[in-house]
């Protein structure tokens, strides 16, 4: 289960990476499935309790420079021009913004990026009608590939820059929405690959070193990039690079950032806020 | 190793892992040294907890850890408020420590029974903290294990008479590390054990000739909790 090439291997003994995953997490905590996914089930509540507290319109942060644009985004949010883009991107920004606000969040892979794979999957629930479990279901497979990343490469910003965060939440993402779609894995994996691809370089350079610009918005533009990705597979376009590769390139990218790049709050946006 | 509720988990307060949920870490981990409720600290906060900790609520997160909450309790926002309820008193320096991680903490916490503690501890990333220094003595404590610290008088058989009473629990010890400052003079060790020790355990350890002080820290599992 520690590369991109074993989930998908593990998936087809098991009928789905996501299968394979819940096991997987069953066998390393001792516990037992049911447990697991009660766990996972959890995770889900608390996220969905976030996207509420995040979506009011006096929220603040302390230095009260972030809070409240996610309520404005949702009620402008227009789903028959930009479908389901339209609520995943305010759900995602909700969700970051109540973690700006001090929240309570579920951690995705980071809490700087808690708001990509909650405002996909929520969002995608609603449009499509999914009961809870499936959620569940396409977060263990998330959270595989999360995993993967994780270990293979980075999921820190101080390490690895924006890219490790808003990109590998985007990835999961991406990977959640295909499966909810009835995609294959191999489909699954690919839109994790197109993500990669089309966030490779991406700096973390947070104003004043805080949790809050640019990344609540970059929350935002995850969930929109995850959709996006997602979408290319389940056309049918395969992702042109091999998914493992792309994770390597992705942490050598990283520890090739300069620090002033790498969440120190000097370069990037950094320099221009503050 | 990551497991998959550390990928779609931690549940935690925002915003941020290390300088918000390690911080509330460090804070328990404090108190739970201390064995009690604190009643005054004193806190130096260096490198980037310094620049950027009242937009991270590190002081708050810090607070609340000592008032004993989890990384995921959302009276971590009003833990300033609740500390001057419950009288306890805090103030926050600007520290520096040399060759120190970023995001490192010194904290001096006591209670009104004469008890005190004093400790240096960094967050290093994804909720992750390890404990440096206690009272002096070198130590790396990661939280990953709940740990007994106990400090003695340095002199032959001590680590014997201690190891022996947690095998008499029939607890296994994962790892340890002793430190002391001067030959003869004060000494620590810090156990990692599997499980989790009980009263009865601790009050056997503090018991024992020339052990001065026995703390448990018991470390709540973030990962299996709904």
């Amino acid at each position: 289960m520690d590369t991109i090439h074993a989930l998908l291997e593990a998936g087809k003994r098991y009928g789905s990476i996501s299968k394979a995953a819940a096991a997987w997490q069953a066998k390393e905590a001792q516990a037992s499935e049911a447990s697991v996914t009660q766990t996972m089930r959890g995770r889900l509540i608390v996220m969905k309790e976030s996207l509420k507290e995040g979506l009011n319109p006096d929220l603040r942060s302390v230095s009260g420079r972030v809070g409240g644009n996610a309520a404005k985004l949702f009620t402008a949010a227009d789903t028959e021009l930009y479908g389901i883009t339209a609520k995943a991107g305010a759900y995602a920004l909700a969700i970051a913004e109540n973690n700006a606000c001090m929240g309570k969040i579920v951690a995705a892979p980071t809490a700087g990026s808690c708001g990509i794979l909650p405002g996909v999957l929520i969002a995608a629930q609603e449009s499509l009608g999914l009961p809870d479990d499936a959620l569940v279901d396409a977060m263990f497979l998330a959270a595989a590939v999360g995993r993967v990343i994780a270990l293979q490469a980075t999921v820190s910003g101080a390490e690895g820059g924006c890219q490790a965060e808003c990109g590998s939440a985007a990835a999961m993402a991406a990977a959640a929405y295909v499966h909810l779609m009835n995609g294959t894995d191999e489909q699954a994996i690919g839109a994790c690959g197109f993500v990669l691809m089309n966030s490779m370089g991406l700096v973390c350079d947070p104003v004043d070193g805080l949790v809050e610009i640019p990344c609540v918005y970059r929350n935002a533009a995850g969930a929109a990039q995850a959709l996006c990705a997602a979408q290319m597979a389940l056309a049918g376009l395969t992702c042109p690079l091999d998914v493992d590769c792309l994770i390597a390139a992705m942490k050598d990218v990283g520890t090739a950032l300069p620090p002033s790049l790498r969440e120190t709050g000097e370069g990037g946006c950094a320099a221009c806020g503050g | 190793m990551p497991d998959l509720f550390d990928i779609v988990g931690p549940v935690m307060i925002g915003p941020s892992s290390s300088h918000t949920a390690g911080a509330a870490r460090i804070g328990k981990a404090a108190r739970m040294l201390l064995s009690g409720a604190p009643k005054k600290a004193s806190v130096g906060l260096c490198g980037s907890f310094q620049k950027t900790y009242q937009g991270h609520g590190t002081d708050k997160a810090l607070i609340g850890g000592m008032l004993n909450m989890d990384i995921d309790d959302p009276r971590l926002r009003d833990s300033r408020e609740l500390a001057g309820e419950a009288g306890f008193q805090v103030d926050f320096y600007s520290a520096t420590v040399r060759n120190a991680h970023p995001n490192t903490v010194v904290i001096d916490l006591s209670d009104d029974a004469g008890r005190s503690v004093n400790l240096r501890a960094a967050s290093v990333g994804g909720g992750e903290i390890r404990i440096q220094e206690i009272d002096g003595h070198e130590t790396k404590i990661t939280g990953h294990a709940n740990t007994l610290v106990i400090h003695y008088l340095d002199k032959y058989g001590m680590i014997a008479n201690i190891t022996h009473e947690i095998a008499a629990a029939r607890i296994n010890i994962a790892a340890m590390l002793v430190s002391r400052t001067v030959l003869g003079g004060g000494a620590m060790v810090a156990l990692e054990i599997d499980g989790e020790a009980d009263a009865g355990l601790t009050e056997k350890l503090s018991a024992l000739e020339n052990v001065y002080s026995v703390a448990y820290l018991k470390f709540t599992n973030d990962r299996q909790e709904g």
